[in-house]
C-alpha cells in the first residue's frame, strides 16, 4: 500500500521519506527541519495523498540525508504520527516513529513580545514540552496549540 | 537554602521560604553585624524601582557589604545598545552577586545563564518578584500564620508579578487563594496552570463582596491607569476593586490588609490608623527578610 503511495511522489536512493505526516504540515515540516532546498538538496513532497491509516497525509522525502531521532522528534509537534524510513540503496533500512522530545530548542519563537528571547540577546528560544502543549522556559508562556505558526523563521 | 540564583518563586520549596523566614526573624532589629564585609551586591536596574533598590542596598549595607549601582540606563553602555548577556558579564566580573530589575520577561533566568556569580531577580516585566514574595510571606506568618489561611488577592492579577510570585509560593502552604479582579485583569493561564498542577486551592471573582467576610488576608494591588482605553474606564474599575472603612464591616476582626505599594486610592487612608493595615511593616520587613536571603546567598 505503502509502495504504490510512495511512487507518486518517487522513490529515493538515499535519505530520509517522512511518512504519515499529518495532512497539509509537509512544508511546515520542511520549515521546522531547515530544508528550503537552498542547500540543493533533491526534495520531493506528496501533499493529502490518501492514507488508509490517516485518511489524508503528506509525505516528505529527502535525498542524501538521514535525519537523526533527535532531528525528527521536534515534528512530533505538528505531526505527532509521522513515521521517519531512513532509505539506503532504495531500501528501508530503518524505521520509526516521532517521539515527544522534552524540550525543543530554536525552533518556535515566543509569543510573548515582552519575553527576553525575542529581545536582542544571545539566546535561543526553548520550550518545555508537556503533555498537552509547550511552555516557554524563559516567560512561562503556554502554546496550546497551533505550533506551525510560531514556529521560527531564520 | 542553597540556590545559585533567585529567578521565580516556584524555585522555593515550603522548607526553603521557611529557613529564609525564620533567618529573617533573626535579622528583624538594628542587628546584622559584620559577616559580610568586603562583599559587594551590584545593582542592575533596567526600570526605576527607588523602593526595592533602597531595600536590597539597606540589607547589604547592615550585613558589613556595599553596593555598585550601574546607575540609570540612559547613562549606562546600555543606551549604547549593549545587550544584558554582555551587561551581566562585565558587571559579574565586579560584584559577589547581582541584583536583576528588568523590563522583559525571563531577563533574570537569562542573565543567570551568563554568570556564574547568584542572580537575584528583582522584577522581570509582568513575570516574577521572588524577594517581594517572601517580605510578602514574612508579614503574613507574622500576622495570620501560612496554613489554614484564606487570602484574597485583589486587583491587577494579570500584570502583576508579585501575585504571581507570591500564588506560586502559597501554594505550598495549606491556604486556600481567593482571586478577586476584573475579568480583564484576572490571573494569566500560565499561573493558572502551575497553581492547578500543585493542586492549590483556588476561586476566582469578579467581586470582593461574597469572599470578604472569609479572609484572614486582603492583598490589594494597583490597577493601572495604562491597562484601561480611557480614563472613565478606568475610574470605574479602580473605584470597584478597592477597600475602605465601611466595608471593614463585614470583614473579620481580625483581618490583615497588605499592599506591595505604591498605592494610589485602592485603600482608603482612612484604613490606615486601624489594626487591619499592614502594608507598612509589610514594606519594612523587605530589609531583614533581604538580610536573611543574601546571608544564605553569600
Ligand atoms: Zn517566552
Amino acid at each position: 500500500m505503502t509502495d504504490d503511495h510512495q511512487l507518486r511522489v518517487g522513490k529515493i536512493e538515499n535519505g530520509t521519506v517522512i511518512d504519515h505526516v499529518t495532512g497539509g504540515q509537509a512544508l511546515n515540516v520542511l520549515a521546522i527541519l531547515d530544508i528550503d532546498g537552498s542547500g540543493g538538496e533533491e526534495i520531493s513532497v506528496g501533499m493529502n495523498v490518501p492514507s488508509e491509516r490517516v485518511g489524508r497525509k503528506d509525505i516528505v522525502k529527502v535525498e542524501g540525508r538521514e535525519l537523526s531521532q533527535e532531528e525528527v522528534d521536534v515534528l512530533s509537534l505538528i505531526a505527532p504520527d509521522a513515521t521517519i524510513n531512513i532509505v539506503r540503496n532504495y531500501d528501508v533500512v530503518e524505521k520509526h516513529r516521532v517521539e515527544r522530545p522534552e524540550e525543543v530548542v530554536g525552533v518556535l519563537s515566543c509569543p510573548n513580545a515582552n519575553c527576553i528571547t525575542t529581545a536582542h540577546e544571545p539566546v535561543d528560544s526553548r520550550f518545555a514540552v508537556l503533555e498537552d502543549g509547550v511552555r516557554c522556559a524563559y516567560c512561562g508562556t503556554l502554546i496550546r496549540e497551533g505550533f506551525a505558526r510560531y514556529i521560527e523563521v531564520d | 537554602m542553597r540556590h545559585d540564583h533567585v529567578l521565580t518563586a516556584k524555585q522555593f520549596s515550603r522548607e526553603d521560604i521557611e529557613a529564609v523566614l525564620d533567618r529573617a526573624a533573626d535579622f528583624d532589629g538594628p542587628t546584622g553585624g559584620t559577616r559580610h564585609t568586603n562583599t559587594l551586591l551590584g545593582l542592575l536596574f533596567f526600570e526605576p524601582s527607588t523602593r526595592t533598590k533602597m531595600s536590597f542596598e539597606t540589607a547589604i549595607k547592615r550585613l558589613g557589604g556595599d553596593t555598585i549601582d550601574m546607575g540609570s540606563i540612559d547613562s549606562s553602555s546600555v543606551s549604547k545598545g549593549e545587550s544584558l548577556a554582555d551587561t551581566v558579564r562585565v558587571i559579574e566580573g565586579y560584584a559577589d552577586a547581582l541584583v536583576l530589575r528588568h523590563p522583559q520577561q525571563g531577563a533574570a533566568k537569562m542573565a543567570s545563564e551568563f554568570v556564574d556569580v547568584p542572580v537575584i531577580n528583582a522584577g522581570d516585566g509582568a513575570g516574577h518578584h521572588p524577594t517581594q514574595t517572601l517580605l510578602d510571606l514574612y508579614t503574613i506568618r507574622e500576622n495570620a500564620g501560612l496554613d489554614d489561611l484564606s487570602i484574597g488577592i485583589m486587583g491587577d492579577l494579570k500584570y502583576g508579578r508579585t501575585v504571581h510570585s507570591l500564588a506560586h509560593a502559597l501554594a505550598t502552604f495549606e491556604t486556600t487563594q481567593h482571586f478577586i479582579s476584573p475579568e480583564s485583569l484576572s490571573l494569566p493561564a500560565e499561573v493558572r496552570y502551575d497553581l492547578d498542577e500543585a493542586g492549590a486551592s483556588v476561586t476566582e471573582h469578579t467581586g470582593l463582596e461574597s469572599v470578604l467576610p472569609d479572609l484572614d488576608v486582603l492583598y490589594v494591588t494597583r490597577i493601572q491607569r495604562e491597562r484601561f482605553p480611557d480614563e472613565n474606564e478606568y475610574r470605574a474599575v479602580a473605584d470597584e476593586y478597592g477597600i475602605d472603612l465601611a466595608m471593614l464591616d463585614e470583614a473579620k476582626a481580625d483581618l490583615s490588609i497588605m499592599h506591595p505599594l505604591p498605592r494610589v486610592d485602592e485603600i482608603d487612608p482612612a484604613i490606615d490608623d486601624t489594626d487591619h493595615a499592614t502594608y507598612f511593616d509589610q514594606a519594612h520587613n523587605g530589609v531583614p527578610v533581604r538580610m536573611a536571603l543574601l546571608d544564605s546567598l553569600l
